[in-house]
């Protein structure tokens, strides 16, 4: 099993540390993974705001960059959901259609490939905090995944796991919105970050990296006790790698 | 004054500084969310009647000139004139030739969104016709001078205080805040207006082809007097609103009331065949349909977009929808909101007016999940966005930027060269942020760019574990 890496701009640019995380858990399960080089961005916050030419080479290079390889992955479900939803409603080259296809059935966001197809059942680990978990929008309803990422949270012995009011509601940040709609999207995250307080977590888990920071940076700016972790954070800690 | 949806974010920002608002909207979407996941749960087959609603719905949809024609000629053969009104000056004429020509000087109305979509209440107002409201709700918004903020709770925005305030200051009785009271108070006023009326206009939920007949569904049986009561009834309807038979109703009926209210079933299911006859003694005199079209036959011809014409306009999408909670329904600008609002405004105000709406969300999907005709609006939004773009009404700077980031993106050492420098200089700016966002960072800290990045850090990595097995 080899796996290729897709690293989101946002983990390249601002949270480094939980690819490097992601990648020391494949490490410890023995999954061999690869770097592709030339990978950039994968389009998703210009299609979002409507762009869909500009997309299109974007679009292209990746499927020509990841088309030979036998699993991707990517530590972000609104990525992944790029490639395998939204891809197909781009104008791309017919020729790179079948890739295209082929690509949506082995490309995987983390906890799902860790759950789905590398069939890890618990990791093990030891976290001994009270922790929440938030769904991530286009994680949870384009990419139907749930349970993977509870599933990785409740394999860490003496974590302390609680379901906060309303986990797959919205946390407001939707790329753009956040700052084109900024006092909307701000309310939509107070909202959110008062559930995590309510739930006395004192780490609220997510596996989207935007999501995070977006909650993460009302709780810093608030003062409030919580602070948002990666997934993959949190597993390469519970494991002390 | 008139609200436009161009000024969306404005009202917004107005919106959100509103507590008493706020919390009217959370009070009232919340109960409604609980007692439809009640009785979601009570219906085992709930996916199965969604999937099935879709199907009729895009069976109608992809042959609605042949139902039309059908729903038509079975109309007249039940005695039921039809009209037919391609945009919102037809509709207003035909409907106020037809007052001047049966000499109608008092008119009663049962809730219809349509008819908002068409301004007719002032139309005919301004033209010296008493035209009321009958549904509380529609009673109530239409004594405040505003339009509904929900599709089928119309003074959802508004607390029974609220109401209680309105009606000793509009009708000059004692406050009170019981809802039982202020019921009897707006009764007593109805009942004298729906004996006098000499027309009723209501709207339709379900118009059916096969048999030349329609239904409107509701919980105080305003509409039942509307539509019996006055000599003449007139019911105005979108073209969308057509189902091929009978037998589609059930599904139907039972996916709206668990949807819109939360209720099982609503109170009251208003069949309507035909007018008063010697065979069946009862009701209007003259039964009329007017078949609006108003940009219903262009969104018609888009094959994705179309799929926003299945509305059964239930209100699920409002009340589950993160922005809508937030806001309530004023803040979109017209008389559809939330969720399917903002697919509609676009498609049918244009790309100028409407070039906000499809932004006005967060694209979170919560709205397709309870939507009981299954509209993808996430996917709708996002070719709207496209056509806003298209149509050249987004920023030039964010084209520009856009632009910029998709060529840097197509050559890596470029980007990863033009991605360094924010990363180093970013140390410049105060406040511990990566770049400046005002709108962003007000309650947010924005945390800065990675100095190293992860590829060096994946280099050190390897590196590291390449030194430790040597």
């Amino acid at each position: 099993m080899k796996v290729a890496l897709f690293i989101p701009c946002l983990s390249e640019h601002m949270f480094a540390e939980s690819a490097i995380s992601m990648i020391k858990v494949l490490k410890h399960l023995g999954i061999d993974y690869e770097y592709v080089e030339g990978q950039t961005c994968c389009g998703q916050p210009a299609f979002n705001s409507g762009y869909r030419k500009e997309v299109v080479p974007l679009a292209e290079r990746f499927i020509k960059l990841f088309k030979d390889k036998e699993y991707v992955v990517a530590p972000s479900g609104s990525c992944t959901a790029m490639v395998r939803v939204f891809y197909h409603e781009l104008e791309i080259r017919d020729e790179l259609k079948p890739a295209l296809n082929d690509l949506s059935k082995k490309m995987y966001e983390l906890t799902e490939f860790l759950v789905d197809v590398a069939k890890v059942d618990g990791l093990g680990g030891s976290f001994a905090h009270r922790v929440t978990y938030h769904d991530s929008c286009h994680l949870l309803r384009e990419l139907g995944v749930r349970e993977q990422p509870r599933k990785l949270i409740h394999g860490i012995k003496d974590i302390d796991f609680v379901e906060m009011e309303k986990s797959d509601t919205c946390c407001g940040f939707g790329g753009t919105f956040s700052y084109k709609f900024a006092e909307l999207s701000t309310s939509m995250v107070a909202r959110k970050c008062k559930y995590i307080e309510e739930s006395g977590a004192e780490y609220v888990i997510g596996a989207d990296s935007s999501c995070l920071m977006n909650i993460d940076g009302y709780l810093r700016k608030h003062k409030m006790k919580a602070r948002a972790m990666h997934i993959a954070d949190l597993l390469a800690k519970s494991l002390n790698l | 004054m008139e609200m436009t949806p161009s000024k969306t974010k404005q009202y917004i920002k107005e919106a959100l500084k509103d507590d008493h608002l706020r919390m009217a909207v959370d009070k009232a979407t919340q109960t409604a969310l609980h007692k439809r996941e009640d009785k979601v749960d009570q219906i085992p087959y709930w996916e199965d009647l969604r999937f099935k609603a879709h199907a009729v719905k895009q069976d109608v949809i992809e042959h609605l000139d042949q139902y039309l024609e059908e729903f038509e000629k079975n109309c007249k053969q039940n005695g039921i004139h039809v009209h037919w009104a391609a945009d919102t000056q037809e509709a207003q004429k035909i409907i106020f030739d037809l007052v001047k020509e049966k000499n109608v000087k008092t008119i009663v109305k049962s809730k219809s969104l349509t008819t908002e979509e068409i301004h007719l209440n002032k139309f005919l107002i301004d033209k010296g016709i008493e035209t009321l409201e009958t549904d509380l709700g529609e009673y109530i918004v239409q004594l405040m001078g505003q339009i509904p903020s929900h599709l089928t709770a119309p003074a959802l925005h508004l607390t029974r205080q609220d109401i209680g305030k309105l009606f000793q200051e509009k009708l000059g009785v004692e406050y009170t805040e019981d809802p039982e009271e202020l019921l009897q108070i707006a009764r007593a006023r109805l009942r004298k207006k729906f004996l006098a009326a000499d027309m009723g206009i209501s709207g339709a939920n379900f118009a059916i082809a096969d048999s030349g007949s329609f239904c409107v569904v509701e919980n105080e049986a305003n509409a039942h007097l509307s539509v019996s009561l006055p000599r003449i009834h007139v019911a105005v309807m979108g073209i969308e609103k057509l189902l091929p038979d009978k037998g589609a109703l059930p599904v139907f009926l039972k996916l709206l009331a668990p949807s819109a209210t939360g209720q099982k079933a609503t109170c009251y299911v208003n069949f309507i065949g035909g007018p008063s006859s010697e065979k069946y003694n009862e009701g209007p005199e003259e039964v009329h349909v007017l078949l609006l079209d108003n940009g219903r036959s262009k969104i018609l011809a888009d094959s994705r977009l179309r799929e926003t014409l299945f509305c059964i306009r239930c209100g699920a999408c409002l009340n589950i929808c993160p922005v809508y909670q937030q806001v309530g329904g004023h803040a979109y600008g017209w008389v559809y909101m939330g969720p399917i609002g903002i697919t509609l405004i676009p498609q049918y105000l244009g790309l100028v007016e409407g070039k906000y709406a499809p932004f006005a969300s967060s694209l979170c999907g919560a709205c397709y999940e309870v939507c009981p005709v299954r509209i993808n609006i996430p996917h709708h939004l996002l070719k709207l966005r496209n056509e806003v773009v298209e149509a050249g009404q987004s920023m030039k700077v964010e084209k520009m930027g856009i632009a910029m980031w998709a060529f840097l993106a197509k050559h890596p050492m470029l980007y990863r060269f033009a991605t360094w420098f924010p990363a180093q200089f970013q140390k410049l700016l105060p406040g511990e942020t990566a770049f400046p966002a005002p709108g962003y960072t007000k309650e947010r800290a924005l945390g800065r760019f990675d100095p190293k990045g992860f590829r060096k850090k994946l280099f050190k990595l390897e590196k590291d574990s390449k030194k430790s097995t040597e």
